[in-house]
């Protein structure tokens, strides 16, 4: 089968995220890592590939920087890349964003999307059920597991109150928790020969897309702040202290 | 033009709509102008009634078939769309709520805005509030497409109280699930549902949370038992629920259920953004944590720095010995 995975670089959450103060935009480094999140939709597709003796092509819009995140999931065993890092996209929304990416899956041929469930950086979480609808395709969504069943994909769908058991004949979008696989870590071999993986680097019109953002930032400003409250070391007797607390809430 | 017509979207969950779409109603009834519910699950009086009791005026039914609904649930929401002309859909950040915005946005071509905490109508302008960076800051941001504005929100940003007065029983119109060829293609062929224990993870007034610093799944006995004593709910970080430790009904966070108890004891868990935005505005926050440098301890009203395999077993001793 013909996996894309949708991954996404973003800044290392390890150091602290700014915001540019004239356009409210988030400020990317050159150096920016592969998302998390993004580790399990990429072994998800290696696994898909891997029994169905297909291929893995990453796709990815965004500043593309020194291309460092890419190359993790290259490390990790994917063919190769699509990279849409076109200036005009700076600050797009979540609909101009499935537009394009799902402008480069169709250009490249799909079997299975994979994507997980929402980014990092930004949390919107409405990205692949969008990709899902361009494409005219199911989404099967915050699948907790995955199985392949012929052409078939069958997932557990994680719900508010459990999971329920979906599936679909592909084309299909997927999208993936945390925890459904445990991603591989990329093996000397493979962080060597992700350096030579082709990277597509391609614009919006070449894809025929046209940005048109409807919305717009018009302010960031500080939330209340919690007061600090009272830190003690414990000395054997803190849960003394847990139990007054509890007492002054009135809930014992 | 300004904001006429809302509609909020209504999962039926167990016979009863989802909680989030009470508060999304309650929310829209500021808003003035029309209010319907798009109701997608099996109807009864009861539940109409209640929709009624909320504010809505007109309750679009949509009955699901063997079909996963969501792709059939756009379609069918965005031709109501083009017939009605709403101003305002809002959605709910839920699975089911998240796949049919995102669907329905792609289908009519207008932006969503996700995440939203406040939703304000000034004239023309809807402007959706998002935290960031774990809630420490807040983003205003405005639809400048034409109307329909998309918004899903999160949980517990709004209460949720009925109306003034019993509220009418609503019009009901039923609408049929179109089919939607290929993107219709997904099936639900198998249901469950996690048995709770306790209170619901979102109602109780006291929920101990679990993180990593347990340390192993085993350890969360003194967990369960201290929320047994205290009548409280056990909550859970994603590291834990991705580790499958607990369920993910458990999970408190960015990808989880928000809570807001009187009382929110946090156990091992260091307090990641993720999990932050989640539990932040508990009323009373206390947590233990080995490490005093634990982004927790900067939200909390009692930290403790120390051990919780030390602490717990004491407070659930001192406890039964009340």
């Amino acid at each position: 089968m013909r996996v894309m995975v949708c991954v996404k670089q973003i800044p290392d959450p390890a150091s602290p995220y700014e915001l540019d103060p004239d356009t409210h935009f988030l400020q990317r480094p050159a150096d920016q890592v592969l998302d998390d999140t993004d580790r399990y939709g990429v072994e998800m597709g290696l696994m898909i590939a891997e029994q169905t003796e297909g291929s893995v092509t990453l796709v990815s819009m965004g500043p593309s920087g020194n291309l460092q995140g890419i190359r993790q999931a290259l490390a990790m065993g994917a063919d190769k890349a699509v990279v849409v890092d076109d200036p005009s996209l700076r600050g797009a929304d979540t609909l101009t964003t499935a537009r394009v990416l799902s402008g480069a899956i169709s250009r490249e041929g799909f079997d299975v999307v994979i994507a997980g469930t929402e980014s990092t950086d930004g949390y919107s979480g409405v990205v692949p059920q969008q990709i899902a609808e361009f494409l005219e395709v199911p989404a099967l969504t915050f699948a907790k597991k995955v199985e392949l069943d012929g052409g078939t994909i069958r997932i557990e769908r994680q719900t508010e109150y459990g999971y329920d058991i979906v599936e679909a004949p592909t084309p299909v979008v997927i999208t993936v928790t945390a925890g459904v696989v445990e991603p591989r870590y990329p093996t000397f071999k493979g962080i060597m020969a992700a350096k030579s993986k082709p990277i597509d680097q391609v614009t919006t019109s070449e894809l025929g897309v046209t940005v048109d953002t409807g919305q717009q930032i018009i302010s960031i400003r500080p939330a209340p702040e919690r007061t600090a409250g009272e830190i003690i070391e414990d000395d054997g007797d803190a849960h003394l202290r847990i139990i007054q607390l509890l007492e002054q809430a009135k809930v014992i | 033009m300004a904001v006429n017509t809302t509609w909020v979207f209504v999962e039926e969950q167990d016979g009863k709509p989802a909680a989030i779409s009470l508060e999304l109603l309650t929310k829209a009834r500021t808003f003035g102008g029309e209010l319907s519910a798009i109701l997608l699950g099996a109807g009864s009086e009861d539940l109409f009634a209640e929709l009624g009791r909320y504010g809505a005026a007109k309750v679009y039914h949509l009955t699901p078939d063997e079909r996963l609904p969501t792709a059939a649930a756009a379609a069918a929401i965005a031709e109501l769309v083009g017939t009605h002309e709403p101003d305002l859909l809002l959605f709910g950040l839920t699975s089911t709520d998240r796949d049919v915005a995102g669907r329905l946005s792609a289908r009519l071509g207008k932006p969503v805005i996700s995440n939203a905490v406040e939703i304000g109508v000034d004239g023309d302008d809807v402007t959706v509030t998002n935290e960031i960076f774990g809630g420490a800051q807040l983003v205003d941001t405005v639809f400048r497409a034409g109307a329909p504005f998309i918004v899903v929100a999160r949980p517990k940003s709004f209460p949720a109280e009925p109306g003034a007065g019993d509220g009418a029983t609503p019009d009901l119109i039923p609408v049929e699930l179109p089919a939607v060829g290929q993107a219709g293609g997904a099936v639900v062929t198998g249901r469950h549902v996690e048995q709770q224990e306790g209170p619901q993870l979102e109602e109780a007034a006291i929920v101990v949370s679990a993180g990593r610093g347990l340390g192993s799944v085993d350890k969360l006995a003194v967990v369960e038992e201290l929320a047994g004593l205290l009548g409280a709910a056990v909550g859970a970080t994603r590291a834990i629920v991705d580790a499958d430790w607990v369920p993910y009904s458990r999970q408190v966070g960015q990808t989880g259920k928000t809570v807001k108890p009187d009382v929110y004891i946090a156990c091992g868990l260091s307090g990641a953004m993720q999990h932050l935005v989640g539990m932040k505005d508990s009323k009373m926050i206390i947590a233990i944590n080995k490490d005093e440098e634990a982004p927790i301890f900067g939200v909390c009203d009692l930290g403790i720095v120390g051990d919780v395999h030390k602490v717990l077993p004491k407070l659930v001793e001192a406890l039964k010995a009340r």
